[in-house]
């Protein structure tokens, strides 16, 4: 390494030897066979560390490499034929929208087995007595306050008929009665407006669930038969269910998300 | 009145075509159909009898007594009342109740099947672009012919059982020789349908390039190219007259001479694209020589020379036929069929409607009295052969029936469909037989064999399932 500009200005003022170039060719030449020399010769930390640098090098040019050689050649990209075979019949339909239920029979008798619920909305604001039941003053005075009013959305069955007024605590008022709920299949994106066959459980209090009391994160059973899903056994599932993801004393509709 | 005076009417036998047998007979009103098979077969006077189905001019089956009929239908008793009488199969096949086997292999879905004329191979191709063979004694696969690059959507037995012919989504179409292969190309877009001559020497493949090619199959190479339809051909039938048939997206059904390769008639009438065609000999070309009432428990291959083999044929075909030329029903999507006398005429003889969704497949039954269509709105309806009259309706799948097929004596249905289950359908009573579950995801093809034993099942779930008494 020299400290100065002294070779270059010898080299402008007499020019190269004359065996210069030719013995810079052989030179680097034989540099191949001298890295490969020390490479095989070297012992100790010293090797492992010129082999490790060594090795990244080679990975290096052997990317470049390829990378110069695809793009002298296309290549047609056909090794993989695509999924999804459909028939010829099938082909120039657009997949019909349908719920892939296969293994949920089986996955829904586990989990209702070990009671555990994996539920699109697993926490929920918890409501109140006041909040949900309103009291109602009767009796000459109004003095009375034994009767309370639901002041959210109900679901009442079918054969639902009412106790003697005098004596029904609860109230369940016929506007606040709901029979269909909106309910979207996830995956799908559908939304369809099934009737609700019960309330299975209203995280806010077990009275809510035997009144039927249907709020934010309710857990509700609906009919799905309409959607023509089948188990693998060929029995046509008929009702599934699903949690309310609105406050329906609010909109008026009960949204609902289905959980397969 | 009393007990013993019953009624007695004056019947006259008359076959399908309307030819009287014999002269009016004189029975009793309360005879049952057991008695009148024993008149008829003696009037025929074959040498085993035959069983026999009859009906009142016509139109009602005569099913306890003929006093019933009469009452029902409200006919005169004064007057010589016409009974006609159909010979039935004389062999009766049994419904399947059980999956024997669930054949795996496949990678990917299963997109056709298909059992050899005679019953003895079944083959089946499919998604993972391999068309295997299964041998049906074991139930174990018997071999794998590679060859396609894509789907391979259509397979095709020849007549006589010794060759298949294959056609992927990739436009080739592969010929099968026992265990060699030829691979053809090619066409510009997927091949639809492929069917083999009954001659056995002729390929012709359907394609979506909207035009058909005839291939000779010991030479290799492609024999002539039609085309004239528009769009996409669906569907294409070689007839037992040298005739061939097609059909489109582009709404109609065209008519050509095999021979030349001219466009003899086209058929218009339908709304939308037409999806699928069938022929009243359709099962009789299918099977060729191989007679389904002397099949054994152990499907046999035909033997003979060829041209022992089209003389057995043709004979089959003729008793079939009958005088009437072949009849053809198509499809479609927009919700109804057409019956088509096609080499008469080109006006429809019917227009059967009905489905609330569109018709994936029609089918004749074997014996041609009886046509069924399955469609994508969960029914499958049952009209008469001849006239395009509606029979029945059968109604149990929750989703889209993909695919029928008729059972070898005419007497069952299975149908598949893409709710997973396969259901096997009793005509004479229009009530459900069997109901087969089994299946993971949609079934996408569905065949019964021609010895009737056994019914193969494809589907979504790459798994081939074999269902037997």
């Amino acid at each position: 390494m020299p400290q100065n500009e002294h070779i270059e200005l010898h080299r402008k003022r007499h020019g190269y030897r004359l065996d210069h170039h030719e013995k810079k060719r052989k030179k680097e030449s034989r540099e191949a066979h001298e890295r490969s020399h020390k490479a095989r010769k070297m012992i100790g930390l010293k090797a492992k560390l010129y082999h490790k640098q060594r090795h990244a090098e080679k990975i290096q040019m052997k990317k470049t490499i390829k990378m110069h050689e695809q793009r002298k050649t296309k290549q047609k990209n056909d090794d993989k034929t695509p999924e999804g075979a459909v028939p010829a019949y099938l082909l120039d339909r657009e997949g019909q929208s349908r719920a892939k239920v296969l293994s949920n029979m089986i996955k829904q008798k586990r989990k209702e087995k070990a009671g555990k619920w994996e539920v699109p909305l697993p926490k929920v604001r918890a409501q109140g007595e006041t909040e949900v039941l309103k009291v109602i003053k009767t009796g000459k005075r109004q003095k009375k306050a034994w009767k309370r009013m639901v002041t959210k959305v109900c679901f009442v069955g079918d054969g639902f008929t009412r106790k003697p007024p005098k004596y029904e605590r609860f109230i369940r008022p016929m506007g606040l009665r709901f029979k269909k709920a909106h309910v979207t299949h996830p995956e799908l994106k559908a939304t369809f407006c099934l009737p609700i066959l019960g309330v299975k459980k209203n995280p806010s209090s077990p009275l809510y669930t035997t009144l039927g009391v249907i709020t934010k994160g309710t857990v509700i059973e609906v009919n799905v038969s309409e959607l023509g899903l089948v188990t693998q056994g060929g029995k046509v599932i008929w009702g599934k269910y699903a949690q309310v993801t609105n406050n329906p004393e609010n909109d008026g509709c009960i949204n609902a998300v289905l959980l397969v | 009145m009393t007990s013993g005076d019953v009624e007695r009417l004056l019947i006259q036998f008359q076959d399908e075509e309307g030819e009287v047998l014999g002269s009016p007979f004189d029975v009793p009103l309360d005879i049952t159909p057991d008695k009148l098979q024993l008149v008829c077969n003696a009037l025929l006077q074959k040498e085993e009898p035959v069983p026999l189905a009859f009906f009142v001019r016509g139109e009602a089956e005569v099913v306890s007594s003929l006093g019933l009929c009469v009452t029902a239908l409200g006919v005169e008793t004064e007057q010589v009342l016409p009974v006609v009488y159909q010979p039935q199969a004389v062999f009766r096949v049994r419904a399947v109740a059980r999956c024997t086997s669930s054949l795996q292999g496949h990678t990917e879905a299963v997109i056709s099947t298909a059992f050899s004329p005679t019953g003895k191979y079944l083959a089946s191709g499919s998604g993972d672009t391999t068309v295997r063979f299964w041998d049906l004694t074991t139930e174990t696969p018997h071999h794998t012919a590679r060859g396609h690059t894509h789907w391979v959507l259509t397979i095709a037995w020849s007549p006589d059982g010794k060759k298949l012919a294959s056609g992927c989504k990739n436009s080739q179409v592969c010929f099968i020789c026992t265990h060699k292969h030829v691979t053809i190309i090619c066409l510009l877009r997927w091949v639809t349908v492929l069917m083999l001559n009954p001659e056995c020497r002729y390929l012709v493949s359907s394609s979506k390039d909207c035009t058909i090619r005839i291939w000779d199959t010991v030479l290799g190479r492609s024999e002539k190219i039609l085309t004239g339809h528009t769009q996409s051909v669906t569907c294409v039938k070689w007839g037992g007259d040298g005739l061939l048939y097609t059909s489109s997206q582009d709404r109609t059904v065209k008519v050509w001479r095999a021979k030349d390769g001219v466009q003899c008639r086209t058929l218009q009438g339908h709304a939308h694209w037409v999806n699928t065609l069938a022929l009243s000999t359709d099962y009789i070309l299918r099977t060729g020589a191989f007679e389904p009432a002397t099949a054994t428990v152990n499907a046999q291959d035909v033997t003979g020379s060829l041209e022992e083999l089209k003389e057995k044929a043709l004979q089959r075909y003729n008793k079939v036929r009958g005088t009437a030329p072949e009849r053809l029903v198509s499809g479609s999507d927009d919700f109804t069929l057409f019956l088509w006398n096609p080499a008469e005429d080109k006006k429809p003889l019917a227009r059967m409607t009905g489905h609330s969704a569109l018709v994936n497949e029609v089918l004749f039954s074997p014996d041609t009295r009886l046509l069924a269509s399955a469609s994508f709105d969960k029914s499958i309806k049952i009209w008469d052969g001849r006239t395009g009259k509606y029979l029945m309706s059968l109604r149990g799948h929750v989703a889209a029936v993909y695919q029928v097929a008729w059972s070898a004596d005419s007497r069952l249905l299975v149908s598949g469909s893409s709710d997973s289950t396969l259901k096997v359908w009793d005509i004479k009573t229009g009530k459900l037989n069997m109901d087969l579950p089994g299946h993971a995801d949609e079934v996408y093809a569905v065949d019964w064999s021609p010895d009737g034993q056994r019914v193969a099942s494809g589907g979504k779930d790459k798994c081939l399932r074999i269902w037997r008494r």
